[in-house]
């Protein structure tokens, strides 16, 4: 899933003191998950500014809400008889969901309340890693499972390179070295005959050097 | 103003400390009569949210005591419980109230001395660092302006 971390609250409190209502939207999805920008979230926020805004002596009527997903159309639609009563809104969710929001309610001032992170996993509470770049043509069927374009530090698809040393990557040693990863799976699975042939090049035109990408599948359109 | 009468809760787990606070009344110890005592089946209950709403409606302190660690009912629910005190108190340094303001206590059944003394400890420590600022605040807005002709 998508990850991501609570910004700082001063950041949060210095977008918003100029203004006197604002809303907080969390998401259900990811963000609750890896607890964000969840309902819990939004709560603690909105309490929290409420007692800044407070003390210091100002007025700030801060709401608190939750949409099912922020990525969809449909759940933000359920803002849209309440959305007015607001000068900004701080939305908890992804980057995606942010400007989802923003697109959505286009005269609107919408804020990030999160700083999205990558696509990844959670090794344990509060401890979540990157799994995926999503560069649009999945080569792990030849890699052991282990993605080389997330997990190795240089992006090498014949690596490992130079700088790997006991299974560590140059660039940090608190890194694994992707490349000692697929090697060690391989070697598994009896399949380090996959280090004899190199791998051609990977056609980029799918990650972000073709642009922004856009996925239009026909056979679900109506 | 009058004289300050800190306003303090505590969140008693019903295992541990709300059992030593009726042991404390049972042995007449005395400790201030401003601690307001909620039950909890377990800390571990008690979410970040809880305390914020608390000093929201103009808690000028909280404590949560909960059993000793290792002895948590629920394994785990007082050492929870601790992490969300230790982030409250995070947040409220950053929002210009005082993260003393907030403590996380632990103690047995049978430490009823010790409740009555915890309770002292957390008046003196409230006493010492005054109103929330978020009452100073709301007083003061409530305050009516007075003209003074010059
Ligand atoms: S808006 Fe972002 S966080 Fe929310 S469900 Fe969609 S992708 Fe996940
Ligand atoms: S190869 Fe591409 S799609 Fe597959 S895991 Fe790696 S980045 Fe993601």
């Amino acid at each position: 899933m998508i990850k991501a971390v609570p910004k700082p609250l001063e950041e949060i409190i210095d977008l918003v003191k100029d203004f006197h209502k604002v809303l907080i939207v969390g998401c259900d999805g990811c963000v609750t998950v890896c607890e964000a920008g969840g309902l819990k979230e939004v709560q603690v926020l909105g309490s929290s500014l409420r007692l800044y805004f407070t003390q210091a002596g100002q007025r700030m009527d801060i709401d608190e809400t939750s949409l099912t997903r922020q990525c969809d159309q449909e759940y933000l639609d359920q803002l849209k008889d309440r959305i007015d009563h607001y000068e900004a809104v701080v939305s908890l969710a992804c980057g995606c969901g942010v400007q989802y929001l923003a697109e959505r309610y286009h005269d609107k001032i919408v804020y990030p309340g999160v700083d999205t992170c990558f696509m990844g996993v959670d090794l344990e509470r509060g401890v979540y890693a990157e799994r995926c770049q999503a560069c649009g043509k999945c080569i792990l069927a030849n890699t052991g499972g282990i993605c080389p374009i997330a997990r190795c530090s240089k992006r090498m698809l014949n690596g490992p390179c130079g700088g790997s040393e006991k299974g560590k990557c140059e660039v940090n040693p608190e890194i694994d070295c992707g490349w000692q990863l697929i090697y060690d799976r391989l070697k598994i699975l009896g399949q380090l005959d996959r280090f004899e042939q190199p791998v051609d090049p990977k056609d980029w035109a799918t990650s972000r050097d073709g642009g922004p990408r856009k996925i239009v599948r026909e056979d679900l359109r109506l | 103003m009058g004289r300050f009468e800190p306003k303090i809760l505590a969140f008693c787990c019903s295992y541990c400390s709300y059992a030593a606070a009726d042991l404390a009344g049972a042995m007449r110890l005395q400790y201030p009569g401003n601690i307001k005592i909620i039950k909890v089946p377990c800390t571990g209950k008690v979410d970040l949210i809880h305390l914020l709403l608390a000093f929201e409606q103009g808690a000028d302190g909280i404590m949560v005591a909960g059993c000793l660690e290792g002895n948590c009912h629920f394994l785990s629910g007082n050492l929870r419980a601790r992490q969300r005190v230790n982030r409250v108190m995070a947040i409220l340094d950053r929002i210009g109230l005082e993260g003393d303001r907030l403590a996380m206590f632990n103690l047995s059944a049978g430490m009823g001395a010790r409740f009555a003394e915890m309770a002292r400890e957390m008046y003196a420590q409230v006493l010492k660092l005054g109103p929330s600022p978020i009452n100073i605040a709301r007083e003061t807005a409530a305050r009516p302006i007075v003209e003074v002709a010059a």
